[in-house]
């Protein structure tokens, strides 16, 4: 039965990462703008070069 | 939109019908010389693919902006407060760009960099229409990077009250709360499916593993995601009133104590699942109804107006001033199109003020040398100079935004399902006391667990589900529809309202266009051309709709003289046209009524144009349907020449008010609300703004959401406004929808109530019970709201 137990803790760990992965795209702000970055995409050619660190 | 014009003569750029102008390139019109030399700029810096995006997705350059429009922002101390970093190499600035509309605008202000190499990067945030520029300050400064973007299309809004703290952006915690809870909720369940199911009673370390689990997989929803309902509760107790989150933080307390005490004591597996999920649901309802429009604002006051600095004359330079250090006895030079910042006295010039944002006016007052001229009006005709005689804070227009007696006291309206919340937890109480009452009679030993049970089951989080989530989908529909309400309150207050103020200019009427009549002598075709070609002259925005209605010829006008207020002369086809007040024209000043401007050939009079505003096309259609719910009124800071046409608009019962300054608006919205009138404001200018403050609700119309619009409780556009009874309506059905759910909740309750009296609630029932009563009720909430809003065909 020891299996299932660390089964079950390895399943709660794996949806944790998930959980901080959420929490990490909302912090990094994913969610603030839902248009630019996909039409960003399309765009031919990279509009960015190097920028230095704020 | 640009596509209704024959791509024949829409211009290539910004899609406007260019006319009878050839300014062509190549294959491509142009309708005037400002777009194409945005398209030469592009296609030197091969950035056509601007063009390809979309079509025209330029912004029309027919009116220049002022040349030296921001040198204020040379000025060290004003540049310090707008750069948000800066070192030896780069300076970080974001701009508001009001006219960032399509994916071409994105294209093309990204792809600053090919233009100028000073610009090291920009990025756009489309949803806020801001755009980070991140420049080399050694090879462009930031006058020229905002001049850069205004060459192109793209014109910074730069305001006053950009001067002040930054808000901070959309608060995320509420969302990391909802993560939470939602990753706890979906483990707990997972873990307690073995319970459910009867499987674990077999193996006792597997139970208990599962169970201290599912206590620590809680705590962080009782610690971290709960909060927002203790804050409210905490909040309410304080001030003495029971508001819906406290019975919810005495549920969820409940229901957490009570599960630790069955875990620890080795007696059941507790209710951690019903735990997490009321809280987790809950959460989602809020995080629904506070979605907030991101790139409306509706607290502005007269700092989201004015300029963040004025040109200044010192011993015969032109210098930028900061708008909060104006100090008395300055001399401010207005340019053309120019807010007036603060109260003056003209010295050098002809002003020519357009009050529109003050009173409502929609056409410019002339005013002399020596005269005062207040703050918030705006200059339509050449430069000026103003003494300044009161500072900017001290100003007619601040005085008037900041007096007392025009900020409204926070009455707070307190919503019905607070009330109703608050009957509910009574009962809730009275049945868990005659329950603890009963089992002490007769087995004290389950006295706890059907108190608890009763606490668990008739947590209002049903009612408090059914009114966050009808809200939510109603103002998700009234914004698809352009109606931005503030907060769900709103929606409450629209449906109780009785009365329905509307301001005239601007709001009935649009200030784009003007009906214009002509009486007099017949006039013939060539003295119709000859008058359309004088006018033309003219940069008074009279002359300006007088061409519009005769439309444009390409006539010679020789000789012609302006006299800045009064009218315009000059020979055309050999005679001699003049065109203007009644003063100028006949000498004479007879006519008070409405605007209009008189006609003379050789001297001799033909007759006179006569302005009228122009009605929407939905008003009449609009307060017809309006008249039988409700008192209507119309106030107007304009003259009463237009009474008779308001009165055959409005019906008999409408009040109509004339000449109404913005005080006296409010004033007369405090009077309806002394009758005990629930009042709706409808305006769109600064001269409504504390009109629409004072009232139960105060809804900005603006010509597109992206305009700047006064503080209000909706911002509406203005080509909805037909809508506005259907909005009413729908609002209406909220409360309806919101009670037929509470009572199906009731329904649910005392099913629950029914096992939890007699004390063996299990937690499989409860974990039953619990989600589907929640989930039913979604389902209810939306599909009726919904349904109501197609009835109405919103």
């Amino acid at each position: 039965m020891g299996v299932i137990i660390l089964l079950l803790l390895a399943s709660v760990f794996v949806a944790a990462i998930f959980l901080g992965g959420f929490i990490w795209s909302v912090k990094s702000g994913q969610y603030d703008d839902e248009y630019s970055p996909p039409v960003r995409m399309l765009f031919e050619d990279e509009p960015a070069k190097e920028i230095s660190k704020k | 939109m640009p596509a209704t014009v024959n791509r024949q003569t829409a211009c290539y750029h910004c899609g406007e019908d260019c006319g009878d102008s050839k300014i062509r390139l190549e294959d491509k019109n142009f309708c005037c010389e400002g777009c194409k030399t945005v398209f030469q700029l592009l296609n030197d810096h091969g950035l056509c693919d601007y063009y390809d995006l979309n079509n025209n997705p330029g912004q029309s350059l027919r009116q220049t902006v002022r040349k030296n429009k921001f040198a204020f922002l040379e000025d060290d101390k004003i540049a310090a407060k707008l750069i948000s970093f800066r070192n030896e190499e780069q300076t970080h600035i974001s701009f508001y760009l009001p006219h960032i509309h399509c994916s071409s605008c994105l294209y093309l202000i990204e792809h600053l960099h090919k233009i100028h190499p000073g610009i090291v990067r920009t990025t756009v945030n489309f949803t806020r229409k801001e755009a980070d520029v991140i420049f080399n300050h050694k090879k462009i400064n930031l006058r020229e990077v905002a001049e850069l973007l205004t060459s192109i299309g793209y014109e910074p809004y730069i305001c006053l009250n950009q001067l002040k703290e930054r808000k901070p952006r959309l608060p995320r915690t509420m969302v990391y709360q909802l993560g939470v809870a939602g990753f706890c909720f979906v483990n707990i369940m997972l873990m307690s499916f073995p319970e459910y199911l009867g499987l674990a009673n077999v193996e006792k370390s597997l139970l208990y593993t599962f169970r201290y689990l599912n206590l620590a997989l809680s705590l962080p929803v009782l610690l971290f995601s709960a909060q927002p309902f203790y804050a409210s509760a905490r909040k309410s107790l304080q001030h003495k009133f029971l508001n819906i989150d406290a019975p919810i933080v005495l549920a969820i307390w409940v229901t957490f104590f009570r599960s630790v005490f069955e875990v620890l004591t080795d007696t059941g597996s507790g209710y951690f699942d019903s735990f997490s999920g009321i809280v987790f649901f809950m959460l989602i309802g809020r995080v629904l109804q506070d979605k907030t429009y991101q790139q409306l604002s509706f607290d502005r006051d007269y700092t989201a107006y004015f300029p963040i600095a004025i040109t200044v004359l010192k011993e015969d330079k032109e210098v930028p001033v900061a708008l909060p250090d104006i100090v008395p006895g300055q001399t401010l030079l207005i340019h053309n199109e120019e807010l007036v910042p603060a109260d003056g006295i003209l010295t050098r010039g002809k002003a020519f003020i357009d009050y529109s944002f003050v009173t409502g006016e929609s056409l410019p007052v002339l005013k002399e040398v020596g005269e005062i001229i207040y703050a918030g009006g705006k200059q339509t005709g050449g430069n000026m100079e103003l003494l300044v005689v009161k500072e900017v804070s001290q100003s007619y227009l601040t005085r008037l935004w900041n007096q007392p007696g025009n900020q409204p006291e926070v009455e707070k309206s307190v919503s019905f399902v607070h009330l109703l919340s608050r009957y509910f937890t009574y009962i809730v109480l009275t049945v868990a006391i005659s329950t603890a009452i009963y089992w002490w009679i007769t087995d004290s030993s389950r006295l706890w667990p059907a108190v608890t049970a009763v606490l668990i089951i008739a947590c209002p989080c049903a009612l408090l589900l059914s009114s966050t989530f009808t809200n939510g989908n109603i103002l998700r529909i009234l914004g698809r529809n352009k109606l931005y309400l503030r907060n769900a309150l709103a929606i409450e207050d629209i449906a109780a309202i009785d009365h329905i103020v509307f301001d005239k200019t601007g709001t009935l009427t649009t200030t784009q266009q003007h009906d214009i009549v002509y009486e007099g002598d017949t006039l013939s075709k060539s003295a119709q051309e000859s008058i359309a070609a004088l006018a033309a002259q003219s940069g008074h925005p009279l002359s300006k709709a007088l061409v519009n209605h005769l439309g444009r010829n390409n006539c010679i006008v020789q000789g012609f003289h302006e006299k800045t207020g009064k009218g315009i002369e000059g020979l055309v086809n050999g005679d001699l046209f003049a065109l203007g007040s009644e003063l100028f024209i006949t000498g004479k000043n007879s006519y008070a009524g409405g605007t209009r401007v008189y006609v003379s050939r050789e001297g001799k009079l033909l007759g006179y144009f006569s302005f009228r505003n122009h009605y929407r096309t939905a008003v009449n259609a609009l307060l017809q349907d309006l008249q039988s719910d409700f008192e209507l009124s119309v106030i107007s800071g304009d003259n009463a020449a237009e009474r008779s046409t308001l009165r055959n608009l409005a019906g008999k019962k409408t009040t109509l008010l004339f000449n109404q300054q913005p005080a006296d608006k409010s004033d007369y919205i405090r009077q309806l609300k002394k009758q005990d009138k629930k009042v709706m404001m409808i305006g769109d200018g600064l001269n409504d703004a504390i009109a629409m403050r004072e009232s139960n609700i105060g809804i900005a119309l603006a010509e597109d959401c992206n305009t700047f619009t006064p503080a209000s409780d909706g911002i509406l556009e203005s080509a909805q406004l037909g809508k506005l009874h259907r909005f009413i309506r729908l609002c209406r059905a909220n409360k309806q929808i919101i009670l037929a759910s509470f009572i199906m909740s009731i329904v649910y309750n005392i099913i629950g109530l029914y096992f939890a009296v007699q004390g063996n609630l299990s937690p499989l029932l409860a974990a039953i019970l619990m989600p589907s009563s929640s989930i039913s009720i979604i389902a209810l909430t939306f599909g009726s709201t919904n349904i109501a809003a197609k009835w109405l065909r919103l």
